[in-house]
């Protein structure tokens, strides 16, 4: 009688424990995905305004501090650099936080993209730093500590736009290197990142994100047939600060055209949350098992001796 | 009041300082300097007269604040009875510093409900002159305009190990 309350204790309080800390998690997720702040600045990118002038690259080169250019900026024979047998276009490195390439969609103009760090709202290579080196800031943009960096390299492999860079040219002091939106020297001033300042054809727009999307929407509006209809990283991977607004669907001129909207760590979370879970009731959990099966086997020996017994018993008789 | 008499006076010397002169339908400059925001490039020696003489109506570089007035059915819900405007310069509507904090955080605000997307003064000018030269075969290099000061090809790295030594362009 004993055995069997004990039993049923066990398993009660197991399955008690089992059911708060899958359901803690869960209601965290649902309610726990982040948006942005509020009052966070962004950049609007109208593809059709630049003009491929490159000028932002070099402002970047200047207030950045990056080494000298291998061509000057305004030489446009980059536009046709190639790399990885064609199929790769220039991308950002540890000499270059903002790139522009130009891309031909089928039968029209030629469209020019900037590239840099997008600044997402719930930025995948904040989630994947295990030493907490990144910082969403409340301005908007994603910045991260170069003291703690170790060198793991992992946020370049989980950014789904490919722009943390790695300064493998220096052997002693070898760094992630990437646009930080100019938080340091001007975002957190109040003042507009040194690519945005420059750009001659306003193709830049900087503001308070919210804005930017009404900006964005009344330009699609008033000048139809101008702009496709979406503003790219308005909802894309959970919401990035820089959006862009382009005059041709968005896979031509070298976007992922269907990242989703879910930021990259939602999809990881779910995982994630089953760790602590494992850690806290597993233990428990077998050592459950263990003496119940170690009872189990007490009963069985004796339930089995028993019917020996009885057998005997019904034998003699 | 008077208050108001020395904004008057601040736009007329924005005006004159931007446009290098004011500005009226009646009496038309030859020909206007545009060299507020000069820094890696010269100020443009824009020959207005032979803009002028190319048909095109004052509208499309001064909207609705002289000459013609606008035909652009998006302005002429508000602007069609728009009186011609004492100063007609760039920089009268443009701000030179479209991303400044107090500009942005203006804009915040919804009053502006139609002007909410005004571009800043470099914006206007290169949107106005290259817009127009990329339909009618114009100049759009940036050194057909306006040549790079010293500054200018430090900037771009003028003088960068792979340069074919065309810098300038």
């Amino acid at each position: 009688m004993s055995g069997i309350s004990r039993r049923r204790f066990l398993a009660a309080s197991l399955a008690g424990c089992a059911a708060t800390t899958l359901a803690a998690p869960k209601k965290a997720l649902a309610s726990g995905i982040f948006t942005g702040y509020p009052e966070s600045m962004g950049v609007l990118v109208d593809l059709t305004r630049c003009i491929g002038c490159r000028s932002c690259e070099a402002a970047c080169n200047a207030e950045q501090n990056l080494p000298d250019p291998l061509l000057p900026f305004d030489d446009k024979s980059v536009f046709d650099q190639t790399f990885h047998g064609g199929t790769q276009k220039r991308r950002t490195d540890e000499n270059a936080y903002t790139v522009v390439n130009r891309y031909n969609p089928e039968g029209g103009e030629p469209v020019y993209v900037k590239k840099q760090c997008n600044h997402c709202a719930e930025p995948a290579c904040l989630s994947s730093c295990f030493v907490n080196a990144y910082t969403k800031t409340p301005e908007g943009a994603v910045i991260f500590n170069k003291k703690v960096c170790v060198g793991c390299r992992t946020c370049m492999v989980a950014c789904p736009f490919s722009i943390p860079a790695y300064s493998y040219s220096s052997a002693f002091d070898p760094l992630i290197k990437k646009c930080i939106f100019c938080h340091e020297t001007r975002l957190k001033n109040g003042k507009p990142p040194a690519c945005v300042d420059i750009c001659p054809q306003e193709a830049l727009t900087f503001g308070k994100r919210k804005d930017l999307l009404k900006i964005g929407n009344q330009r699609i509006q008033t000048h139809q047939g101008r702009y496709l209809d979406h503003i790219y990283g308005e909802n894309e991977l959970g919401g990035t600060s820089w959006m862009y607004l382009s005059p041709v669907p968005f896979e031509q001129v070298g976007f992922d055209p269907n990242p989703g909207n879910e930021p990259i760590i939602s999809h990881v979370k779910d995982f994630l949350s089953t760790v602590p879970m494992v850690l806290a009731i597993w233990p428990a959990l077998f050592v459950g098992f263990q003496l119940l099966a170690k009872k189990q086997a007490g009963h069985g020996d004796h339930d089995h001796d028993s019917e020996k017994q009885h057998d005997e018993e019904g034998a003699e008789q | 009041m008077s208050s108001k008499r020395i904004f008057t006076i601040m736009i007329l010397t924005m005006a004159i300082v931007g446009m290098g002169g004011f500005v009226t339908a009646a009496d038309m400059p030859e020909q206007v300097s545009i060299d507020r925001l000069s820094d890696l490039f010269e100020g443009v020696e824009f020959d207005h007269a032979m803009h002028t003489e190319l048909g095109e109506d004052c509208s499309v570089c001064h909207h609705h604040t002289t000459g013609t007035g606008t035909t652009d059915e998006r302005c002429i819900s508000c602007h069609a009875d728009s009186k011609e405007v004492a100063t007609v310069g760039c920089s009268d509507c443009h701000v030179a510093a479209p991303f400044s904090s107090e500009h942005i955080n203006r804009k915040s605000l919804e009053i502006y409900q139609f002007h909410i997307d005004t571009p800043g003064l470099k914006g206007a000018y290169h949107w106005n002159c290259i817009g127009c030269h990329e339909k009618v075969d114009g100049p759009t290099e940036c050194v057909d305009c306006h040549a790079r000061t010293t500054k200018g090809d430090a900037f771009y790295h003028k003088n960068a190990i792979g340069s074919s030594g065309a810098g300038g362009e």
